[in-house]
């Protein structure tokens, strides 16, 4: 099982958990296994034609799936997939 | 052996004739430091009877000698005669009189005595040291936002001697800032937060310029008001003026220092154009508004805009001394609940539209014309 970090944007959609151990063997496979846990996530995560959401960076531990195989990207139990959101947050 | 007097402008006409000539400064370093001629090696006084031997091997080399006035290096000719030197001449007058005559000097530094105590601890870091300190207080350093993320980079870059800090912001001292925003205090609510700022900094640091835009940036007054500086921060509060701002800055090839906190996370990564990615290469689009809360909706700790407020102020301080690794093609990502650092690498993205190597070249005359960034961003402002 791979472990998915969930940005504090999404914890409202995963009961509040921050790291959420979902299987399989690609990023995108990962990222299926999460949204069929946490239905919710969806279409945050996902288009509704089922491509990744431009907005979305998905990383593979410390590197962006994007220079990788994207959702291709084989991953294993060890590794961390991370969602990673744009925040604009300099609070005003 | 007598000691030949000779003129300043006698001097410089021997220095510069082609002979080899040995210059010797008997000041002390402090005066050296200050403003010397280009080329003399220091002996102070005190150093003579032991030094000289060492600076000068050759006893009947061309020594020409000088100190403030003339008496002090008189005296060190009169000391080297005895020991043997032959040829030794005293600038009359000395160095006074030598820039009085307008001949050239060179100075190591150009600090003040309160600059050399003020910024005591920066000198002694060989990183830094005068040459560094000197940077810092002619580097121009633009705050986005002189909020959360704005006030503890601006406090700790003005203490650093920045000496020059503009601030771009709108908005006015709320009491609910106060949590967070330590540039601003309970007596400064409801002024201008660029003209509060401009207050607490120049009571900590004299030295420091600010200059107050308070303003929103937008497609019209955004490169006039970058254009005057070498680092720019962005502290934005919202999507449309990250975007427009890093469209801006690449344009221009000016680096930004970019940080962003909500609830207890925090990111900054610092965008080089040229060197590494930039904003749109992390980020092509930006996240809808559902996606995208703004710390007034969802919250922050405050210690968080302090955190990533000290780092962006780090970023800035390595790249005006050009120390250092920047975050360049680096996301440090902050986790204040569980304590964690994690650090994501961030590539240049080929198909870029704005610094890619397809992205369009801009007209001079273009350069202030930007798409539609409310539109881009769904018309939300994140404030």
């Amino acid at each position: 099982m791979a472990s998915v970090k969930i940005p504090p944007v999404l914890r409202q959609h995963t009961g509040g958990l921050d790291l959420v151990e979902a299987s399989g063997d690609t990023v995108g496979a990962v990222l299926e296994a999460l949204v069929a846990e946490y239905p919710d996530t969806r279409p945050q995560l996902f288009s509704e034609e089922g491509e990744l959401n431009r907005f979305v960076n998905v990383y593979l531990n410390d590197e962006d799936v994007r220079v990788l195989d994207g959702l291709g990207t084989g991953a294993s139990d060890a590794d961390t997939v991370m969602i990673l959101p744009a925040m604009a947050g300099g609070s005003r | 052996m007598a000691v030949r007097e000779i003129s300043p402008k006698q001097a410089y006409e021997e220095l510069h004739s082609g002979e080899t000539i040995v210059l010797i400064d008997t000041r002390e370093p402090h005066e050296y430091a200050e403003a010397n001629i280009a080329g003399s090696k220091l002996v102070p006084p005190a150093m003579v009877a032991d030094e000289i031997e060492a600076a000068v091997p050759d006893k009947s080399a061309k020594v020409i000698l000088h100190c403030r006035s003339g008496v002090r290096s008189m005296t060190a000719a009169e000391q080297m005669a005895e020991m043997g030197y032959t040829d030794l001449a005293n600038v009359s007058g000395g160095i006074l009189e030598w820039q009085a005559e307008g001949l050239p000097v060179q100075s190591e530094v150009s600090l003040t005595p309160e600059q050399r105590n003020r910024y005591s601890r920066h000198l002694l870091l060989p990183e830094v040291g005068i040459h560094g300190q000197e940077k810092l207080l002619e580097a121009r350093v633009l705050l986005i936002g002189a909020g959360g993320l704005g006030a503890p980079t601006a406090l700790y870059l003005a203490v650093a001697g920045i000496g020059t800090i503009g601030l771009v912001d709108d908005d006015v001292v709320d009491a609910s800032n106060l949590q967070r925003q330590v540039i601003h205090n309970t007596e400064r609510i409801g002024e201008p937060k660029t003209a509060s700022a401009r207050q607490t900094i120049e009571a900590l640091n004299p030295d420091v310029e600010v200059i107050e835009h308070n303003l929103r940036l937008d497609a019209g007054n955004i490169i006039e008001t970058i254009a005057d500086y070498d680092v720019i921060v962005d502290g934005a509060d919202n999507f449309p003026t990250r975007y427009l701002l890093n469209d801006a800055s690449v344009r221009l090839g000016k680096p930004v220092v970019s940080a962003s906190i909500l609830s207890f996370d925090g990111q900054i990564s610092t965008f080089v154009p040229g060197d590494g990615p930039c904003y749109r290469c992390l980020y092509p689009t930006p996240p809808p508004p559902e996606l995208a809360p703004s710390c007034s909706a969802n919250g922050v700790l405050g210690v968080m805009a302090g955190l990533m407020g000290m780092l962006q102020a780090n970023e800035v301080i390595k790249l005006v001394l050009g120390v250092g690794e920047p975050l360049i093609g680096r996301l440090l990502l902050y986790e204040a609940l569980s304590t964690r650092f994690t650090e994501l690498k961030v590539r240049r993205d080929p198909d870029c539209p704005i610094c890619g190597p397809e992205a369009p070249e801009v007209d001079p005359s273009d350069l202030g014309k930007f798409p539609d960034y409310e539109a881009f961003c769904g018309g939300h402002t994140g404030s």
